[in-house]
């Protein structure tokens, strides 16, 4: 029963609140949606201690839900060492987003609705990660999609929120697309869409060639490739990353959760889901590398200026993700989840943060408008520095864990791209280089973001800073939380998530890369033989002191770059009222791709539309067809218009004559 | 339970005596009495319609899902000559006749407020109505079939020249000509195939049971296909005989839209299941790469311009033309996953456009316009409608877990097996769905509300409630748990797709000798 409450709590509460929200008022129906949340999280990690570390797997049934010709899905909870790190990360972010927005929220009138649409998005977001098969998998990829629509577009009233809400909806459609056709050939090729049914059979189809519109493809690239698709879609990698920053019209406390911590992971969580079927797929592999790195250094050049606080932070959202990609690409499954993991923590807090800022500031979000602030809000002002410190991953280099949360993931990530570098993967080469520049940013516009919002001289109204308030504890609960897991997430998991230890993902994930195997063999032969001090840096000699110290380097300057400029003789100031250079024009404009996909793509369907309907349907079918037939019969339209609703009983009357005598005429040839 | 009882008879005349019954009254009472009874009228209808719905209830409950033969069959001769009264269902057809007895009480509850004159004839021709429905999906008799197939077109005819919109004259006329065309090619066809019966079968037959076995020569099925495609497609409708579907749509009063898209589109489908697959086996294989074709255009050309239609009822027809796309693919690429997604599909589609289309008629009913500008900002006067066409927004859409995304997936990974081309081409009706039904829902029922004429607009009542919430709970139910329809349509869709391999890989084994 532990896991049918821990999916299906969440939906009873969206369930009861959606229902009868109106009804029950809105104290009653923030209780129940944050009470059965809290119960869910609190469920998970139970969950989480007990599969990871006692390594109880299992799978429930729920019952059938597709069953034609083969074509089989169930309604299941599949439970293993991924399921429930996902379970830990939705649920423990979900329920403090929950209690967040009791104070987020306050002003709102309709926040009966707001709770069940987030407790839906949780219940649908907690199928994604149960998933036993690929279409329960997509009921879930579709569900959070709808709840991500509904919660952009939640001020509905604001036609901005409704274009995001519409835009993150198609752009992820178009991902789905690719998803979806990935699980047509998945059953095309193994005649099931289990992943366990799926995945056992991968080696025999490892040769296989599929012809696929017009061209002939590896039937497991082909796969891997599609699926992919749909993973940038969600995840808002290069081409599709579009919606994301759009995305930023809804809630804060929606930002933090959807489009921060969870659904925006869902890309990774599907490839490392499907690992077996990326294994064999070398080209795509390389090919989700390359995508990850470049989107890690394209998002970070756009959140190098801008404005808007939760702009920056959506981008560096993007751009971590981006680490998450390449990590998987070349194989670093554990390393990609062990970012989204301490990511989930520092994001969330970072992104709360702000909206604790915007809730401080009148809703004001755009940051050369705010500074100065700090004293006013000293508990957001530390948890947004310690958040900082999480997502430029300082940290003492050489030791893997000691330091904050983004220190022992981004690391691990960087290092993995060091290794394939060195077996002579191009890609690798290219990821670890993108990911050290897109360090180097990431440290300048968190910092930045710090400056530009806490420090220096005030340059929003006054009034707007006489009112500047501490947040509500609903509020500051969840940011002191979100804190600790910042501080300390990659100091306490980083042996489980990056060596396995204890046998940590089971059969889940495979440790990354043939290095890191043997490190964890290494450190289990350790902590077999010294088994209460398992030597941590064991695995890390033979990296070049350079590359420990890369990230690390690159961290510091960007802080002090950004310092630089920001801070040092008033450089805000000067920096808004400066002009911007053509560069700086271009990643102000976000390299102009939403510019471009309006010229091409936009206008294209409607123009498309347009002519499909008055030149195809009026101006050549009608015309030629009905109105040219009806124009020869009657002589002109003349007499057309003048026909009365009196003739229509004569109509009736022929085709029930035209019956009769068709009748009649069978009848006599039968009869003659 | 029915061994002795002609319980499809009962099913398919009663609402037709009722009406009969009506109609006798009416001329025969005057005044007051007469006044009474157009009033009672309605009540009358909903009360024989509950009951049709409670028999096929009954029958579906009563129905074997594991035999793939004819049930509940009833046999008598008619007009000679091998033409047969024949009864009988199996399990492509039954749940039809579910659908259709499910449907017509919703209709003739949503009429009950919005029509305004000739109350009675109005449900007297929707009574009729449901008889020819139900009596298309019995019929096990060509001619029979033929007789219901076309006389549906007359009461939906009056139903959108009498009690139609300002240009009802023009959309039924238009309704008319296509339709016409059709029937005259297939009825051609159909006495061919009569006379063909008496020479190869000894005796001529219009047994459809009877039929399935003839073996007609692959020259004569190309034509007769043609023929019959002729009918079915213009039913459907298929790209490029489409075009009368979105003017019937926007005349048609609001439960003769239901109808329209919730049964008669559906006529075409069964058609090609019933007769074009297991009768010209050959011909439809010849002939698939059309149908694909003409499918994958349905789809997208048909979403693209629904998307630019300015009429929410238009908009919502156009979708239901690309939905169409969707069956279509799917019973030719004849397997499992393509025929039972086509069947679910049509079944599926019948609720949610039916639901779609009562939604158009409470805002309707209201404002009297179904133009897109009019409208914005009804979740504020209209927060339980704007629940309920969000869930029917997103079934449309084909989201998991309605019972659209279901139809979708399925024809969608039965046709790959046989064209990655045309599913690929079918997934990009996933994105241009996505446009232009939450376009509509923007611009209908978020937003500002701008229009001074919709501050006092009122939210559903109980009556249009009523209607919309069982429509909701079964897109639902059948997105969840499918199987309620797959498992009874299954051993009839197995028997057709073993029939039909057997037929063609004669054929082929033939040539090659």
């Amino acid at each position: 029963m532990l896991y049918q409450i821990i999916v299906f709590a969440p939906l009873l509460g969206a369930l009861i609140v959606g229902l009868f929200g109106r009804k029950l008022g809105e104290k009653p129906s923030m209780t129940i949606t944050t009470g059965l949340l809290f119960l869910s999280a609190i469920l998970s990690w139970v969950a989480f201690v007990s599969v990871t570390q006692n390594h109880h797997n299992t799978t429930v049934e729920l019952f059938r839900w597709m069953d034609v010709g083969g074509f089989k899905a169930n309604w299941a909870l599949k439970i293993d060492s991924l399921t429930a790190v996902m379970l830990v990360v939705v649920n423990t972010v979900s329920a403090l987003v929950h209690l967040y927005s009791w104070g987020y929220m306050s002003d709102d009138p309709g926040k009966p609705r707001f709770f069940a649409y987030l407790s839906f998005f949780t219940f649908a977001m907690l199928m994604l990660v149960t998933a036993n098969n690929f279409i329960q998998m997509f009921f879930g990829w579709e569900g959070v999609g709808l709840a991500s629509y509904l919660l952009i577009g939640f001020w509905y009233k604001k036609p901005s929120a409704n274009a995001a809400a519409i835009k993150a909806f198609v752009v992820n459609r178009v991902g789905d697309v690719g998803l979806a056709l990935g699980v047509m050939t998945i059953f095309f090729v193994f005649g099931s869409v289990n992943f366990d049914t799926v995945f056992s059979a991968i080696h025999d189809k490892q040769d296989l060639v599929l012809p696929f519109l017009g061209m002939e493809f590896n039937a497991i690239e082909l796969i891997a490739a599609l699926l992919f698709l749909g993973a940038m879609g969600k995840s808002a990698q290069f081409v599709l990353h579009v919606w994301l920053p759009d995305a930023m019209e809804g809630p804060t406390p929606v930002s933090a959760l959807i489009h921060a911590a969870t659904m925006v992971t869902a890309g990774v969580f599907l490839v490392c889901r499907a690992h077996p079927i990326f294994q064999e797929a070398p080209v795509t592999s390389g090919f989700i590398t390359v995508m990850g790195a470049f989107t890690a250094f394209f998002a970070a050049t756009v959140g190098l200026v801008q404005n808007d606080i939760k702009r920056v932070i959506a981008y560096s959202t993007c751009s971590q993700l981006g680490y998450m990609f390449f990590a998987a690409g070349l194989g670093a499954y554990n390393a990609a989840m062990f970012h989204l993991f301490t990511h989930a923590f520092f994001k969330a807090l970072l992104f709360l943060g702000a909206g604790s800022v915007i809730h401080a500031l009148h809703h004001e979000q755009d940051m050369r408008k705010m500074g100065g602030i700090w004293k006013m809000v000293p508990v957001t002002w530390i948890v947004m520095i310690i958040g900082t410190l999480a997502i430029t991953g300082v940290g003492i280099p050489g030791t893997g864990n000691f330091g904050f949360a983004g220190f022992a993931s981004k690391d691990l990530i960087i290092e993995s791209a060091y290794d394939a570098a060195q077996s002579g993967m191009a890609s690798g080469a290219f990821a670890f280089w993108a990911g050290i520049i897109a360090a180097l940013m990431t440290s300048f516009y968190s910092w930045r973001l710090i400056f530009m919002t806490f420090h220096g001289k005030h340059r929003g109204e006054k009034k707007v800073l006489d009112h500047a308030h501490e947040s509500p504890l609903t509020m500051l609960i969840p940011l002191g939380v979100l804190a600790t897991g910042a501080l300390l997430a990659g100091f306490v998991f980083y042996k489980s998530f990056a060596y396995g230890v204890n046998d940590f993902w089971g059969h889940a994930l495979p440790m990354g890369g043939e290095h890191a195997q043997l490190a964890a063999d290494n450190l289990y032969a350790a902590a077999e033989t010294t088994a209460s001090d398992a030597d941590h840096s064991g695995g890390h000699h033979v990296y070049p002191k350079w590359v420990l110290w890369a990230p690390f380097i690159v961290s510091v300057s960007g802080f002090i770059i950004a310092w630089f400029t920001y801070m040092y003789k008033d450089g805000v100031v000067k920096r808004i009222n400066g002009k911007g250079g053509p560069l700086y024009n271009f990643l102000l404009n976000k390299w102009y791709i939403d510019e471009l996909y309006d010229v091409t793509i936009v206008r294209f369907t409607r123009w498309l539309g347009d002519i499909f309907w008055k030149v195809g349907d009026i101006g050549i079918i009608d015309r030629f067809g009905p109105n040219g037939v009806a124009a020869a019969a009657m002589a002109g339209a003349k007499r057309l218009s003048k026909l009365q609703s009196g003739y229509l009983y004569h109509y009736a009357f022929v085709m029930l004559i035209g019956v009769a005598a068709i009748i009649g005429l069978v009848m006599r040839t039968v009869g003659g | 339970m029915f061994n002795n009882v002609p319980i499809l008879s009962m099913i398919t005349f009663l609402p037709l005596i009722v009406a009969l019954g009506l109609m006798l009254i009416s001329r025969i009472s005057k005044g007051d009495a007469r006044e009474q009874l157009n009033k009672n009228a309605p009540m009358v209808a909903l009360i024989v319609s509950c009951v049709v719905l409670l028999l096929s209830a009954l029958l579906v409950w009563q129905f074997d899902p594991s035999s793939a033969a004819f049930q509940f069959e009833e046999r008598v001769d008619w007009l000679g000559g091998g033409i047969e009264y024949h009864l009988g269902v199996d399990g492509i057809s039954v749940l039809f006749v579910l659908l259709t007895a499910f449907l017509t009480p919703l209709c003739i509850l949503a009429s009950q407020k919005s029509i305004k004159k000739n109350m009675l004839d109005y449900m007297v021709a929707f009574l009729v109505l449901e008889t020819l429905m139900i009596g298309v999906f019995c019929s096990l008799d060509l001619i029979l079939f033929y007789l219901f197939f076309e006389a549906v077109l007359i009461p939906m005819f009056l139903i959108i020249g009498i009690w139609g919109g300002k240009d009802r004259v023009y959309a039924s006329y238009k309704f008319f000509l296509y339709t016409l065309l059709g029937s005259v090619l297939m009825l051609a066809a159909i006495l061919w195939i009569y006379f063909y019966s008496g020479q190869e079968l000894g005796a001529a037959t219009t047994d459809i049971t009877r039929l399935h076995d003839l073996d007609i020569p692959a020259s004569a099925q190309t034509w007769l296909w043609l023929a019959f495609f002729a009918s079915f497609a213009v039913k459907m409708p298929m790209w490029p005989v489409h075009t009368w579907l979105p003017d019937a749509h926007v005349q048609a009063p609001t439960a003769g839209s239901v109808i329209l898209a919730g049964i008669l589109l559906k006529m075409g489908g069964y058609g090609f299941l019933r007769f074009s697959l297991p009768m010209f086996p050959d011909a439809s294989i010849k002939y698939t790469p059309l149908i694909f074709g003409l499918s994958v255009i349905a789809i997208i050309y048909t979403s693209l311009v629904a998307y630019r239609q300015k009429d929410i009822k238009k908009l919502i027809a156009y979708s239901s033309v690309a939905h169409m796309g969707f069956v279509t693919m799917g019973i030719f690429a004849v397997n499992m996953q393509g025929l039972q997604g086509a069947i679910f599909q049509m079944l599926s589609h019948g609720l949610i456009s039916g639901a779609l289309f009562f939604g158009v008629g409470v805002i309707y009913d209201r404002m009297h316009t179904r133009e897109i500008d009019f409208y914005g900002g009804l979740v504020k006067r209209m927060p339980v409608y704007a629940v309920f066409m969000m869930l029917f927004t997103m079934a449309n859409v084909g989201l998991p877990g309605t019972s659209g995304f279901v139809g979708e997936i399925l024809t969608m990974v039965g046709v790959y097996k046989v064209n990655p081309w045309v599913a690929a081409g079918a997934a990009l009706g996933m994105i241009l769905s996505a446009v232009y039904a939450l376009h509509l829902y923007r611009e209908v029922i978020f937003g500002e509300p701008t229009n001074e004429k919709l501050d006092n607009i009122e939210d559903m009542n109980k009556t249009e409630i009523m209607v919309l919430a069982p429509l909701a709970l079964f897109v639902i139910i059948l997105g969840v748990y499918p199987s309620l329809v797959t498992d009874v349509t299954a051993a009839s869709v197995e028997n057709l797709i073993s029939n039909f391999n057997a037929a063609t890989l004669d054929i082929v084994s033939g040539q090659g000798s």
